[in-house]
């Protein structure tokens, strides 16, 4: 898409915005609408606006897809953690009110933690879908 | 007004999808359906779901549109004209649309507080969460607390998947390199 020029300057302007928005859905979850889910889709589809406009190899470079693949466990690993660290708190699976002194900030801290995990497993697998979809196209395009 | 509102985003709605059928250009139908996403986001957003509209901005009109147009690359732009007349199949949905409209009277009006769904665990968890979780937020503090397990679940769906396309997609790719390697 080189010679796409005002494509490439408006997505260039536009694709901090996404990321920027998509951080705010993730950490401001818990007081306004969203949440990990919402924050991952969107800094997945700002990531794959970058590597449509720029080229997929570009994309791969600034994000590379083995970390990518890594991110999509970290994620869980993240979420069930959270789990089995409240249960060596001595609570049950998934019983924030472990996680501080204060029944309430352990709540608070368990959403805040979880709702990370899962951004970052959906902005994982949404990149992780593209990639393999693209990679298919280049794949018969160059054979 | 909000009547106005909701029938012309349900027409739109319905005249996309009509398009959608009638079109035998599968760009056209790509597009369409994104188009289809996007009225979908903004009827949530008109029901007050703003995080599912994030969603379905996100995924419905901008994932999915990019990954349909992807495939699209590898295959051709028309769809093949079928053989077979659809008397059975337009019965079938004909049959099972007249019986979701007849389930419809027997539903609930939108936002009836007396509504069975509403009359389970959430009055508890609407009075609780103030005090419990200190969260403004209720839909998350049941996504993420009250319903910690079903979310762990869920994104336990989501990595399948992940993992599903890599072997599907990422594996053949791989083979092809070490091919190139010799």
């Amino acid at each position: 898409m080189r010679e796409h020029l005002i494509l490439r300057v408006i997505t260039k302007f536009l694709i901090p915005f996404i990321l920027l928005f998509g951080l705010y859905v993730q950490f401001h979850g818990d007081y306004g609408p969203g949440g990990g889910f919402q924050a991952g889709v969107i800094i997945g589809a700002g990531c794959i606006l970058y590597g449509l406009v720029f080229g997929l190899e570009t994309l791969r470079r600034a994000i590379p897809p083995g970390i990518v693949q890594g991110l999509v466990a970290i994620g869980l690993t993240i979420y069930a953690g959270t789990g089995f660290i409240t249960v060596l708190m001595g609570g049950h699976f998934l019983d924030y009110a472990r996680l501080a002194h204060d029944t309430q900030h352990g709540h608070h801290y368990g959403i805040l933690i979880v709702e990370l995990g899962v951004g970052i497993t959906v902005s994982a697998v949404m990149l992780t879908i593209f990639y393999g979809f693209a990679g298919r196209g280049e794949e018969n395009a160059g054979g | 007004m909000e009547q106005v509102v909701h029938v012309a985003l349900l027409a739109l709605l319905v005249a996309t999808a009509l398009l959608i059928v009638r079109m035998r250009s599968i760009l056209a139908v790509v597009m369409l359906s994104g188009i289809y996403s996007f009225v979908m986001a903004i009827i949530f957003l008109v029901l007050d779901a703003v995080d599912v509209a994030f969603t379905e901005a996100a995924v419905g009109a901008g994932i999915t549109t990019v990954l349909g147009l992807m495939a699209l690359s590898l295959t051709e732009d028309r769809e093949k004209i079928p053989v077979h007349r659809p008397i059975l199949p337009l019965a079938v949905v004909s049959i099972t649309g007249a019986l979701l409209l007849y389930a419809v009277t027997d539903m609930p009006a939108i936002g009836d507080p007396d509504a069975p769904v509403h009359g389970h665990v959430a009055p508890r968890y609407i009075k609780e969460t103030p005090h419990a979780i200190g969260i403004p937020n209720i839909v998350t503090s049941v996504l993420a607390d009250y319903r910690g397990y079903d979310t762990l679940g869920e994104v336990g769906v989501i990595f399948t998947a992940g993992v599903g396309i890599m072997l599907l997609l990422g594996r053949r790719s791989r083979r092809r390199e070490e091919e190139g390697d010799k």
